[in-house]
């Protein structure tokens, strides 16, 4: 099994070595085949390992190469394979994969084709590094590998000054949160037995729970709650969580393909991954555990609030994107990983697919994403206006679709939880569910319904349009590499959530590899015991309070954009304020940039003036050359050039060396 | 007083004598006989020691050898001495002060009980058919014979040192390179030049230029 | 009856002298060089004594090559002597100042 785990991850290292290194030399169509070959390699891998896994494989969690030895500590490249594992792999290849697939269409007319093959078979190879690790570093590896990744892919086109500065934001806000991610490895190293490997770690954990630790000399901490929170500072960064998030919306940046694969379905759910898989960890600590059911209850319902003000259709799928990741990371809060797990990869699915379908719209409005300039597309565009309507029905948990099962259990599961904040993250749940509805169905409604509008659009400004000539352009349809898998994304988003529930959620899929401490935290316990079916689930939920405030939403979108459009322009007249404050973002970006670039400027000036100038190179490189040499101006003049001064200092010392020793002598 | 000891402190009057003058003769060539009579001196001590080898070899060496390299130095060179010992007398207070400490260190370490040097006696006579010489010989020749291999190097670089220092370069001296007059070659040496058959002309009518060889 | 300490005892005060020579000829080379051949000889004294009543004729060996190291030391020493008075014309060590720094 060790080289089907190896062959897995490999498989697309080596494709994007060869479209990478030699896409010059192979061309185009041979780095696309060789990527999408490794790609599918790992996927069909995937799905055996999982499939082999249902089928009562063992666990496997075994060392493939001692990386390096310092100290008796071993940092090892492992693999640790159980059903979240395998799981992931699906997922992530899967998703990949058609990502992969569309890309062809997308990017076929970019120079950068083999460059960016090569960038999304790395992507897949860094996440599955990420996901199948059996310790610390190696996960640290795949999460630092996935966001150079990112970095590279959100600068793709890196002749833009945007997309250049959208990447080192991404890069800079992820720092920060690898930055306590590290912290964190280092308070797992320092605290649980040396090792770094999972096992030792959670073996070691329990025994810890009690443990207080002094960061500051005098005040005593817990040593769980000061490692989990800082574990899920890295989360944060990676999951975009508030406040750290500022950085997923730029993103959209880059091409729409990695929005999908990157900023949707897969790196961003490291974090949320990463938690899951520490559960052992943070089951000990109820601080850490509020501190997550916060943080994940602010992104989910004021992230929503900012995506029902964008225009831009790829910011609205990105704000959409981060209230999910809200969701599950209160999912995890109420120690429901099971669940956070289950709209993990719901949301995978049917993000992609909304991602993917945005591109779709982006390609056929010939790279045009104001949706105010958009409308009427169903017309057009059959394909792809069927499945954007499945995926945004999936996002906003329209009963049966993947995302209402994913979603309407973390709101079961958050209803249930009794921990510090629970009501806090139940109002914002809620509400973001209305919320939800509300800016997914007005992105529908503009881009594919109502008036045309992209009839009255001047296009003067798009210099790319030249070869069309002259006047309107219809949007066209995009090719079958598009389409194909927009509906093989479809397909899951609607019937994923109904197969998988029962044995993720209920069943024991996740047995023995999510611990869950149920005296404390009964919540999975209960949503079990009130569980019956999935149908029954679904029957259920026509009548409860999120099904209907799903519905408002969305009669609210349509009455608001279809029917009477002036009422959105009269609310926006009235409130001033608070759409001043949605469309500067909370002002977020201006304070980070106030504050901490900013300051960190400043602070690297007054270093580089006071530290560098001053201190380093005027008193300690100058200086210290300044004091050799007047010292040395002094005692050079010991240096008489004459030999009877030699000789005299030499018999001096040999005069100090006797004497020494004779009043050693007399000591005695 | 025991005869050995007689002729001990009638040797040490002689070396520290001479030892004195060595070092404040004014003529260097009065220094250098004085030494060479400390060396005598020191070699009869050596004898009362029974080292009779070192003794001569002292005598052999030092007076033989050295001290005339010494004398022909000074007496070599054309300087005036008494310039050398300007101010002569004016380091002798300290001098003096150091070499008198240091004196009295050494002598007050080698006297005292700690140090106890009397332990060793009057030291044991050796044998009478014992010879030095062999026993040294079979010394330097077995146990020692890398270090004597070694001092023998040394020797050798000391001669090549000397005569590489003091040989005169500036000499003209005629001499060929072997090397040279090998690689020589034929064109080196020869040149064949073509020229034009020129038609007899009158004398005192030729022009200079047309008697230059075509190159 | 005579011991050891009579023989370290004069080879100190034979130190000693060639010290005081040191000092005192600062200006000569040729004394300087012959102040050294006195303390070597003092110093060879010390080793000769010591073999004799220690019983021990490795002293002796080291007196040996003492000596020829002293040997050599003197023939280099003269050759450059006799190099510098030829470059310089002197022998003066004041005149030799240019090792100063």
């Amino acid at each position: 099994m060790k080289s089907l785990y190896l062959l897995i991850a490999l498989a697309p290292l080596v494709g994007s070595a060869i479209a990478g290194l030699f896409g010059w030399a192979i061309g185009r169509v041979a780095a696309h085949v060789v990527t999408i070959l490794g790609v599918a390699v790992s996927a069909v891998g995937a799905v055996v390992v999982l499939n082999g896994l249902l089928n009562g494989a063992p666990t496997f969690n075994g060392d493939i190469y001692t990386w390096l030895t310092v100290g008796g500590t071993t940092y090892s490249v492992g693999f640790l394979i159980d059903n979240l594992t395998a799981m992931m792999m699906v997922v992530v290849t899967s998703v990949s994969l058609m990502v992969h697939l569309y890309t062809i269409g997308y990017m076929h007319e970019d120079p950068g084709y083999q460059r960016f093959f090569s960038y999304i078979s790395l992507f897949t190879f860094s996440m599955l590094m990420l996901v199948m690790s059996n310790n610390f570093i190696q996960l640290f590896f795949g999460w630092e590998a996935v966001g150079l990744v990112s970095y590279l892919l959100i600068g793709f086109w890196f002749k833009r000054p945007t997309a250049i500065f959208a990447n080192l934001k991404a890069f800079l806000v992820n720092r920060v949160g690898d930055f306590g991610f590290l912290l964190g490895i280092g308070m797992v190293l320092a605290y649980f037995g040396g090792s770094l490997q999972y096992a030792d770690v959670f073996a070691a954990a329990p025994a810890l729970a009690s443990k207080t630790v002094q960061i500051f000399p005098g005040v005593d901490w817990s040593l769980m709650t000061v490692t989990c929170i800082l574990l899920f500072i890295g989360a944060m960064g990676k999951s975009a969580q508030f406040p750290l998030h500022v950085w997923l919306p730029d993103s959209m940046e880059g091409p729409t393909p990695i929005s999908a694969l990157i900023h949707a379905a897969t790196m961003v759910t490291a974090g949320i991954f990463m938690v899951s898989r520490m559960s052992p960890l943070f089951e000990l600590s109820d601080t850490a555990l509020s501190f997550i059911l916060v943080t994940g209850s602010i992104t989910a319902l004021f992230m929503g609030f900012l995506g029902i003000i964008q225009n831009d259709i790829k910011r609205v799928v990105a704000y959409s994107t981060l209230s999910q990741l809200g969701y599950m990371t209160v999912a995890l809060g109420v120690s429901a990983y099971p669940v956070a797990i289950f709209h993990l990869m719901t949301h995978a699915f049917f993000k992609a697919l909304l991602f993917l379908g945005a591109g779709s719209v982006i390609m056929g409005m010939h790279h045009e994403q104001d949706m105010r300039n958009m409308g009427g597309l169903r017309r057009y565009m059959p394909i792809t206006w069927l499945t954007s309507l499945l995926g945004s029905l999936a996002l906003i948990g329209t009963p049966f679709f993947a995302g209402f099962y994913s979603k309407d259990s973390i709101i079961e599961a958050v209803a249930m939880s009794h921990i510090p904040g629970s009501s806090f993250a139940y109002f914002a749940v809620i509400a973001g569910v209305f919320v939800t509805a509300f800016y997914s169905f007005r992105m529908y409604f503009l881009v594919f319904h109502g008036e045309e509008r992209f009839r009255h659009v001047a296009h003067d400004a798009h210099g790319h349009d030249d070869h069309h000539g002259h006047g309107v352009h219809e949007p066209h349809e995009s090719p079958w590499v598009v389409t194909l898998p927009l509906v093989l994304l479809a397909i899951p988003s609607v019937v994923i959530g109904y197969i998988a529930v029962e044995p993720m959620l209920v069943g024991d899929f996740f047995k023995g590899v999510i611990f869950i401490n149920h005296e404390a935290h009964p919540v999975m316990k209960k949503f079990a015991h009130e569980f019956h079916s999935a149908a029954a689930m679904g029957m259920h939920a026509f009548t409860s309070l999120p099904f209907l405030l799903a519905l408002g939403g969305v009669v609210t979108a349509w009455v608001f954009y279809l029917k009477a459009p002036q009422i959105p322009a009269a609310i926006k007249a009235k409130c001033g304020a608070i759409n001043t404050l949605l469309e500067n973002k909370y002002y977020l970006d201006d304070i980070y940039f106030a504050v901490f670039a900013k300051g960190s400027r400043g602070l690297g000036s007054l270093f580089w003036k006071v530290g560098d100038q001053f201190l380093i190179d005027g008193l300690i490189v100058n200086g210290s050359a300044k004091v050799v040499g007047a010292f040395s101006a002094v005692i050079r003049r010991l240096q008489t050039g004459f030999i009877y001064s030699y000789a005299t200092a030499m018999i001096i010392g040999l005069l100090a060396l006797m004497t020494i020793w004779f009043a050693g002598l007399i000591a005695r | 007083m025991s005869f050995q000891a007689f002729v001990f402190y009638a040797l040490s009057v002689i070396l520290l004598f001479s030892g004195v003058r060595v070092i404040t003769a004014k003529n260097p060539v009065h220094a250098a006989l004085f030494l060479v009579l400390a060396f005598f001196t020191a070699s009869g001590h050596w004898l009362l020691l029974q080292s009779e080898f070192l003794a001569i070899a002292l005598v052999l060496v030092y007076v033989g050898a050295v001290m005339v390299l010494f004398l022909f130095v000074v007496m070599m060179i054309d300087i005036d001495f008494d310039k050398l010992r300007e101010g002569f007398w004016k380091h002798l207070p300290v001098a003096g002060t150091v070499a008198v400490i240091m004196m009295a260190e050494m002598a007050l370490i080698l006297t005292s009980p700690e140090v106890n040097l009397s332990q060793y006696g009057a030291g044991a006579d050796v044998a009478a058919d014992y010879s030095n010489v062999k026993d040294l010989g079979r010394q330097i020749y077995t146990v020692y014979l890398y270090p004597f291999e070694l001092a023998a190097v040394l020797l050798l670089v000391a001669i090549v040192a000397a005569i590489a220092l003091t040989m005169r370069k500036n000499k003209p001296t005629k001499w060929v390179d072997p090397a040279e007059q090998v690689k020589v070659r034929r064109d080196d040496r020869l040149r064949v030049l073509k020229m034009a058959a020129e038609p007899r002309v009158e004398v005192g009518v030729s022009s200079s230029a047309d008697d230059k060889p075509a190159v | 009856m005579l011991t050891l300490t009579h023989y370290l005892v004069l080879a100190a005060i034979l130190f000693a002298i060639s010290v005081l020579g040191i000092f005192m000829n600062r200006k000569n080379v040729i004394v300087l060089l012959m102040a050294i051949e006195l303390m070597l000889l003092a110093v060879n004294y010390n080793f000769i004594a010591f073999s004799h009543y220690l019983s021990d004729t490795a002293g002796q060996i080291f007196v040996f090559f003492i000596l020829t190291v002293a040997a050599a030391e003197s023939a280099i020493g003269l050759a450059i002597l006799v190099v510098l008075f030829r470059s310089q014309q002197t022998i003066n060590v004041e005149d030799l100042g240019s090792l100063k720094g």
